[in-house]
């Protein structure tokens, strides 16, 4: 069949070319050497052609082997497709997924909404048209596809309308491919300069409620500056008192280092000597002696600290007189009782604080017999010198010489002062002071416009002595004071001890007679002293070994006692009206209690080292339970007294303990009265 | 001699003392008759210590202040003594 075909194409080919008479001419037909020869009636032999849908060049005899069977066996049927061509394109329908997916984008893209409604519209329009027509045409029953079909073509026309406004370009898809050229990175490079750092410091504070209130005091203290300085110019003194340790205030006025550091010095060194004195300082305080109990009216007197001083060394004790106001300050005056050996004087204040070291020295060229700190000004220490000159040295002041000193221009005494006391304020307000000394004079002392100016009170004259001398020859012989005491209520009262032995009640107003004399002593009346509560009674020593009480309105003495040696000072206790205590030369310390034993010492204690020296001076302190005894050697003694000495009287049951003056004056009457109804008797 | 150089004399000199030593405000030691080491560590220390107690009093009660501050130990005693300035310190062996 296929040559057959073949041949007619041949025989085609040459029927075609009618109008081309040139190829005709030209070309005659070339028999084939290997063509068949056919007759004639072979040749007009007609053929028939069928046109098959069969694939003339698919295998008509595929074999398949079948595991079946086990054998090759044909395929009954062949495929017969022929691909002529085919090419992949690009087109997607509407409906598919992706073609959805498109389409979504694309009317958003378009912003199409306006375009849908007007769509919309025009579908609703169209709807309305294409219904009635429809409803028209197909009878209510297919009313479902009219619906649809008008939805496809409201969708229809939804597609197209977007279309139309949209010109941007889209992306192509399949065909997109990303360019990126990339310029020349330049090669980074760090630039960096530093300077030098500016010069640190650490800087840190805190925050606390004391350095608050610090800013605030220093604020109120510029201001008040500025305040006075607007006023006045007064020297603002510098105080720098933390506790009532410290002692009395002093003006800062140095710029030097080191001597900033002199208060903590202070304290430090207190420290010390309390580490030091430490068991000392225990016993002070608590140690109360239990065998009291068993002494039965008995007492002791504990040791505590010794005071000295290499300066004065040599110098006997002439003065001890504690500080009104800090009750552990007492001053100590040393000079020389010996008339042949007179040389310089020193006063000293110590403190129970520091042993070791007084608080003040002061160094005079005479020998101190006297000296009286001022109550109410207890930085003012009037002192009574052997040469009979006075001075007031001013504590506050660090100068190292008496701020006011008598001289013989303004009426020292020519013979040595053996007691100051300092007095009330006069009416204009001036200090003032009484001395007495063995020249006979009791001079009040007044500090006017910072001078000494002197009164003589009284000059003490010896009665009866002026016998068988004619008048106009009598010699007033002068008595010597030698100690002297102001009544504590009686202001204008006071006594005066001589040395002849008498002891002479005197009043500051009449300045020639005396009120009253007694025949006290038989050797120069070395004390007197009047009893811190009963206003009546006094107590005056000698070195003629005896101790006598007295009622100032009665001669003769109320008590006397006998101590075997001669009587330094005599002092009574200030915590009771009936306990005294006395020093005598041997060095013992005689402590009585009237209350409790009227004829004995209830203490009788050896209280220095060496037999030899001579206790001169006793202080009771006014708060504590001490005594300071002072010696011939410059040695100062602190005594505890145990508690036997410092018996009060004892409650009745039911009764409370009334304390106070009156009971002491009481209890001293009562035994005043015992002893006067003995004398009246006798 | 200034008073308180007698003052401090006085201490060195007194039973038991070991050393005294005088510091400023910002814990250098001024004068001290200790050893140098010794010395700076004692400061060291010592300031510290007086400034965290100087601030626990003040704290407590602002116009209260410290007035010297003992710390006993078992081999002897240090007492340091705040100034405006300066701070004095003592080492004692208390002598029982």
């Amino acid at each position: 069949m296929g040559r057959g075909a073949r041949k007619r194409d041949d025989d085609s080919g040459t029927e075609v070319g009618e109008g081309t008479d040139e190829w005709t001419q030209s070309k005659a037909t070339v028999r084939p050497p290997d063509q068949l020869d056919l007759t004639d009636a072979e040749l007009k032999e007609e053929f028939t052609r069928i046109l098959t849908a069969n694939n003339p060049h698919a295998p008509q005899n595929i074999v398949r082997y079948s595991f079946k069977e086990g054998t090759y066996k044909p395929i009954g049927f062949v495929n017969q497709m022929a691909v002529h061509f085919s090419q992949v394109g690009n087109l997607i329908p509407k409906d598919s997924d992706e073609g959805r997916r498109q389409h979504y984008r694309d009317e958003l893209a378009a912003g199409s909404l306006e375009s849908v409604k007007a769509v919309l519209s025009d579908a609703e329009i169209l709807e309305e048209d294409e219904e009635p027509k429809e409803v028209e045409m197909e009878a209510g029953s297919q009313t479902e596809l009219p619906p649809a079909e008008v939805a496809e073509t409201v969708i229809e026309e939804e597609l197209m309308t977007p279309k139309q406004p949209k010109e941007r370009k889209l992306t192509n898809q399949f065909n997109f491919s990303d360019r990126a050229s990339q310029t020349l990175n330049h090669p980074v490079r760090d630039r960096e300069c530093q300077m030098e750092p500016p010069p640190r410091t650490n800087f840190s504070a805190t925050a606390n409620q004391w350095e608050i209130y610090d800013a605030y005091v220093e604020e109120l203290k510029k201001q008040e500056k500025t305040k006075e300085k607007e006023k006045t110019k007064t020297p603002v003194a510098k105080k720098t008192g933390k506790m009532a340790m410290r002692k009395l205030t002093s003006m800062e006025s140095q710029s030097d280092d080191i001597t900033k550091v002199s208060q903590a010095a202070k304290i430090v060194e207190r420290m010390v000597n309390q580490n030091t004195y430490d068991d000392v300082a225990q016993d002070f305080k608590y140690y109360e002696d239990a065998a009291d109990e068993y002494r039965d009216q008995e007492g002791t007197l504990l040791p505590l600290w010794k005071f000295q001083n290499d300066k004065a060394k040599r110098l006997a004790v002439t003065a001890l007189c504690w500080n009104p106001k800090y009750n552990d300050l007492f001053a100590v005056g040393h000079g020389s009782y010996d008339f042949m050996k007179q040389s310089r004087g020193m006063l000293l204040l110590y403190s129970l604080k520091n042993p070791s070291f007084p608080e003040y020295i002061f160094s005079s060229e005479s020998g101190i017999m006297c000296l009286d700190i001022h109550v109410d000004h207890p930085y003012l220490v009037a002192v009574g010198h052997y040469d009979g000159n006075v001075a007031i040295y001013n504590l506050k002041k660090p100068q190292a010489q008496p701020s006011f000193r008598s001289s013989p221009k303004s009426g020292k005494h020519t013979d040595p002062v053996w007691q100051v006391k300092w007095q009330k304020d006069d009416m204009d307000h001036n200090l003032n002071f009484f001395s007495v000394s063995s020249d006979g004079r009791i001079v009040s002392w007044t500090l006017v416009k910072s001078e000494l100016v002197h009164t003589d009170v009284i000059k003490l004259k010896v009665e009866g002595s002026t016998t068988d001398v004619p008048e106009g020859l009598q010699l007033h012989t002068v008595g010597c004071g030698t100690a002297f005491d102001f009544h504590k209520e009686i202001d204008y009262m006071f006594l005066v001890g001589t040395e002849e032995g008498k002891i002479y009640k005197c009043s500051k107003s009449y300045s020639s007679q005396f009120l009253d004399t007694y025949d006290a002593h038989n050797m120069a009346v070395d004390a007197v002293t009047w009893n811190p509560y009963h206003t009546k009674v006094f107590m005056s020593c000698s070195s003629d070994w005896t101790v006598k009480i007295w009622d100032h309105t009665i001669k003769t003495p109320m008590f006397i006692y006998d101590l075997n040696s001669a009587v330094g000072d005599v002092a009574w206790a200030p915590y009771s009206s009936t306990v005294f205590a006395a020093v005598t030369t041997d060095g013992k310390v005689h402590v009585f209690d009237l209350a409790i034993n009227k004829y004995e010492a209830i203490c009788n204690q050896p209280v220095v080292a060496r037999k030899k020296t001579k206790i001169t001076h006793v202080e009771f302190n006014p708060i504590y339970p001490i005594i300071i005894v002072g010696d011939d050697r410059g040695h100062i003694t602190c005594l505890k007294l145990s508690p036997n000495l410092r018996k009060m009287p004892k409650e009745k049951k039911g009764q409370e303990v009334q304390k106070g003056p009156a009971v002491e004056i009481a209890k001293l009457d009562k035994l005043l009265n015992l002893v006067r109804e003995v004398k009246i008797k006798t | 001699m200034t008073e308180v150089e007698e003052t401090l004399k006085r201490i060195q000199s007194h039973k038991g003392v070991i050393g005294t030593m005088v510091v400023n405000a910002e814990g250098i030691p001024i004068r001290t008759t200790l050893d140098n080491s010794t010395t700076v560590q004692y400061a060291g220390l010592l300031h510290q210590l007086t400034i965290k107690a100087k601030s626990t009093i003040r704290d407590i009660d602002p116009q209260n202040d410290l007035t010297f501050l003992r710390i006993r130990s078992k081999k002897h005693e240090i007492m340091v003594a705040p100034d405006k300035e300066y701070l004095l310190i003592v080492i004692q062996n208390p002598c029982e």
